[in-house]
């Protein structure tokens, strides 16, 4: 599971339910325009390596039906082959092409990944920021709640909700996957907010008598672009693993096809014992890259939001002994 | 008192790595420091002073270097030493005070722990010894030696600065360098602060180079003052000298700029424009875009620090056959 | 001593809160919990049965859902767990057995990767702009990405299919009796190595990450330089001051994050057929074992909040600035 990368602010007071800890920056504000977020990019190499792997999994999400027409699900090959010239990776149990699937399966990923990213993300910066901003018994409370959600387990909480509901189709999983997934980013986003509060441009909208909501939505938010970033894509993150390991067990849609799915046909065929070796981690594998991808990006993206954490420039010195 | 200085810092030059380009934030600082004298250097923010001094102790760090000159303390140049060489002299030779105690100590341990740290650092003193000298220091600071084992946050803002004075007097160094020890504290600590400094100075005999923004303040208890800006010393004099005569248009404005307690209201003017980017330092006298008396040569012509009566001066209007010296 | 008590209120009211999801997601669920039992056993269920997962779930069908609540909370405190839909054992007693494999393969693992992930993250921000901080951390973010039963696959296949060199599969080879004797553990021991490996390289990275990060944070503070300026050797301003100081405020996140270890860890014990709870849980789930479900999920939530627990207790020990209310 994506386990979350945080990096305390010193001085924080150390507990959850206070000053909330995990928190990835120092405040600075982020790149505001789309040139400066361009060359932010360019610059480091992880992203640029997170873009590209990303970049192929989404041209594969746009062009199966051109390159592999047809439905992928139909059981119309040979079983089991290995892999040949018709067949890339060869075949599934069912004699499905593996790699038509793996094709097809990258569009739910994907989807699942940006949807439930998407607003898991929205959600923290809404209950993150506003607790920070608000301040006061609605910032205990906000608080209080998202600990809660944060502390207890995700996996299992998710495989109970998953089990318990009668229908398993994407969207439940877009709904299980947000509703865990959103504590985390909303501690960050609370931390970061927090010490942006008292900034002086803040300061000056209010006494020029903005609403509240205008001020944080237009002051405070713009200057918090890359950790939002960097929290959609760790959401991201989040939600491929889970998603993968829920469909995995089974519990997302068997029908469908995505790369979880795949991986539970396969290993409800054992086909790590049968030697489908294929068949059993090419789609692992997939998950495991754009996984790799959102990782990278997200890391990036902490390293553009944060200064202290960029590569630190050495200057060139002589030497010099008396 | 010898009169071989103790400390002798020659066309120190320190740049550091910024995106743009490598910007010099000391340029070719010299300066010579007597055994027991009090110097003080004054500046606005961004001149170099700081710098200058974590330069001088090797404090430097990524993306800042030093990248010419030297400083020969006690004969010995200490640029290019690494950490490992320079371990024996720090601290007993040379210590450092920060400007905030509260983020110069560190929050977990006692303050007795750090001054244990610092003595067993180049100490094999018994654990009485160092409980001994310990309380003595904290005694001599007017602390309280009980406090010994308190955590940094547990004392007042003034209490801490003093206990950081008192952890730079562990082996009685030869040279203190203070980086606005005083800026936290409101006017009635820093000048108890500042008394206390010099009384411990006149009992002990070690020297300090003394860093602020506060020209005023500084100025009662300094020996020689420099006066820094865009990186290099502009004058440098002893302090009476510089104070009421200052010859540098840059310290006769930060000086007008400092309104009297008992002489008549007089209208203020402040020193009109920023200083330079360093990145493009202006290619002449570097304060020649805000001066009030700039010649027309000033813009192309960098000046030397030239003598004139008891200081140096960087500018061309006090230029002179004899050129730039050393004093 | 605010800081534990609030800390302890916190944990309290965690618990409930879980506690009180526990018994809520059945009931929220479209259809009711016992029906669907009766569906699966298409009534051919004995009274008793029926009665013992009524009761495991708190659902009386003759009390209110108030009522339902206080006898579900009972039960749970007199560790009243019911019976397990799939072998008719008392639930208590099934999870009881599959404590102790969880307890020790995620236990000990996290802690090797806790200990070994801080010191990779603590040296790599020590030597920033080194070749090994350029290239361990992005390596360590790529293993971020990775999927925990992948990794376990994998493992599989290098080190069984390929190579028979290391068992993947259950917890102790068939035949050999449980106790404390060298030979049942050395043989679980060998069947603990690919899946807590498997734990380890995934769950490693996050620990390297989080610790780099601050430890740069805390690099660039002035009692940093202080202590150099003291002349302190390296290695103690390494350990005894930035270390010290990026792991404190770390502790109760790393105790947060053990949440989701524990979660990947269910997925590795699945690809293994590890006998532990996580595995017991997906067993419960695929054959919808409610009253073993509902039991495990209690179980996980309440051993990371105790992580937590402890975790605070430790932050309250070693930073002094937590003991004075300032």
């Amino acid at each position: 599971m994506a386990t979350p990368v945080t990096s305390a602010g010193v001085g924080d007071t150390p507990a959850a339910g206070e000053t909330p800890q995990p928190a990835g920056t120092a405040g600075v504000p982020g790149p505001r325009r789309g040139g400066g977020l361009y060359r932010a990019i360019r610059g480091n190499g992880k992203a640029m390596t997170g873009t590209i792997i990303l970049g192929i999994f989404v041209l594969m999400a746009i062009i199966p039906q051109w390159v592999f027409p047809g439905d992928p699900n139909a059981e119309v090959y040979a079983r089991a082959q290995g892999p040949s010239g018709s067949h890339l990776l060869g075949t599934t149990a069912y004699g499905q092409d593996i790699l038509a699937q793996v094709f097809w399966g990258a569009r739910p990923v994907l989807i699942i990944a940006v949807v439930a990213g998407a607003v898991a993300t929205v959600l923290s910066v809404l209950i993150g920021v506003t607790a920070a901003y608000v301040g006061g018994v609605v910032d205990d409370v906000l608080n209080l709640f998202t600990d809660v959600f944060l502390v207890i387990p995700t996996l299992p909480l998710v495989i109970v909700i998953a089990a318990y509901a009668n229908s398993h189709s994407l969207f439940v999983l877009v709904i299980v996957l947000v509703v865990t997934g959103w504590s985390y980013g909303a501690r960050q986003l609370r931390s970061q907010a927090l010490s942006l509060r008292n900034r002086d441009f803040l300061q000056a909208a209010k006494v020029r008598g903005e609403r509240r909501s205008y001020i944080i939505v237009f002051e405070l938010l713009p200057t918090m672009t890359s950790l939002i970033v960097a929290n959609f894509l760790s959401a991201a993150l989040y939600s491929v693993l889970t998603a993968a390991g829920l469909e995995f067990l089974g519990l997302g849609d068997t029908q469908s096809v995505d790369w979880g799915t795949m991986l539970y046909w396969a290993q409800n065929n054992e086909a790590l014992q049968t030697g489908q070796y294929l068949w059993a981690t090419i789609p692992g594998l997939c998950v495991a890259a754009l996984g790799t991808a959102f990782a990278l990006l997200n890391n990036a993206f902490d390293e553009i939001s944060n200064p202290a954490l960029r590569p630190v420039r050495r200057i060139r010195v002589k030497r010099a002994h008396s | 008192m010898s009169s071989a200085p103790i400390l002798e810092v020659t066309d120190l030059v320190v740049e550091y790595a910024a995106p743009q380009g490598q910007v010099g934030a000391v340029d070719h600082v010299s300066f010579d420091l007597a055994p027991g004298e009090f110097l003080g250097v004054v500046g606005e923010s961004g001149c170099g002073k700081s710098t200058l001094l974590f330069a001088i102790a090797q404090l430097l760090s990524p993306p800042a270097a030093i990248t010419g000159g030297a400083v020969h303390f006690k004969g010995r140049n200490l640029v290019g030493l690494t950490d490992k060489m320079l371990a024996a002299s720090r601290w007993q030779d040379l210590s450092v005070v920060m400007q905030s105690a509260m983020n110069a100590f560190n929050p977990v341990k006692t303050i007795g722990a750090q001054f244990k740290d610092a003595i067993k650092a180049h100490q094999k003193w018994s654990k009485d010894k160092i409980r001994e000298r310990s309380a003595e220091v904290l005694r001599l600071v007017g602390i309280d030696p009980i406090h010994v084992k308190s955590y940094p946050h547990q004392l007042s803002g003034g209490m801490r600065q003093r206990a950081m004075i008192a952890m730079a007097l562990l082996f009685t160094p030869e040279l203190i360098i203070m980086d606005e020890p005083t800026s936290a504290l409101d006017v009635v600590a820093q000048r108890s602060l500042m008394v206390q400094i010099k009384e411990l100075q006149a009992e002990l005999g070690f020297a300090v180079i003394f860093v602020t923004h506060d020209m005023s303040l500084v100025s009662h208890f300094s020996d020689r003052l420099a006066v820094m800006y865009a990186g290099q010393i502009a004058e440098i004099g002893a302090t009476r000298a510089v104070f009421d005569s200052p010859a540098h248009p840059y310290s006769k404005g930060l000086l007008d700029a400092f309104p009297s307690i008992r002489g008549p209201r007089v209208h203020m003017t402040g020193i009109p424009g920023n200083p330079p980017a360093l990145l493009n330092p202006p290619p002449g006298c570097r304060f020649a875009p805000r001066c009030p008396v700039v010649l027309p040569r000033c813009h192309d012509t960098p000046p030397e620090l030239y003598p004139v009566r008891d200081v140096l001066v960087r500018c061309l209007l006090h230029e002179n056959v004899k050129g730039g010296a050393h004093v | 001593m605010t800081y534990l008590l609030r800390r302890l209120g916190f944990f309290v009211l965690t618990l409930w809160a879980a506690l009180t999801i526990n018994f809520l997601i059945p009931r929220l669920m479209p259809g009711s919990p016992a029906t669907a039992i009766m569906a699966r056993f298409h009534g051919h269920i004995s009274a008793a049965t029926l009665k013992a997962i009524e009761v495991s779930l708190g659902v009386d069908t003759g009390q209110s859902w108030l009522g339902q609540y206080f006898t579900y909370l009972g039960n749970t405190f007199t560790l009243n767990f019911g019976v397990s839909v799939q072998s008719f054992q008392p639930v208590s007693q099934i999870v009881g057995a599959a404590i102790p494999w969880t307890l020790i393969l995620v236990g000990v693992t996290t802690f090797i990767a806790f200990i070994i992930g801080t010191s990779i993250g603590a040296i790599a921000a020590w030597k920033r702009g080194s070749k090994a901080d350029s290239i361990l951390p992005p390596l360590f973010v790529v293993g971020t990405g990775l999927p925990y039963f992948w990794v376990g696959m994998m493992l599989i296949i290098l080190f069984a299919e390929v190579n028979n060199w290391l068992p993947v599969a259950l917890g102790v080879d068939p035949g050999i009796d449980v106790g404390f004797n060298a030979q049942f553990l050395g043989n679980a021991f060998e069947h603990a190595i690919l899946p807590a490996a498997a734990i380890l390289i995934t769950s490693v990275g996050t620990w390297v990450l989080t610790m780099r990060n601050t430890m740069v944070t805390t690099l660039a503070e002035d009692y940093i330089r202080m202590a150099r300026a003291k002349g302190l050797p390296s290695r103690r301003i390494m350990i005894d001051y930035a270390a010290r100081n990026s792991i404190l405020p770390n502790l109760t996140g790393f105790a947060m994050s053990l949440g989701f270890v524990v979660s990947g860890s269910v997925l590795v014990e699945d690809v293994f057929n590890y006998p532990g709870v996580g595995f017991q849980l997906i067993q419960a789930v695929q054959n919808e074992d409610f009253p073993l479900m509902q039991c495990l999920f209690l179980l996980i939530t309440v051993a990371v909040l105790l992580a937590v627990l402890l975790a605070d207790v430790a932050t309250a020990l070693l930073d002094p600035r937590t003991r004075n209310a300032r």
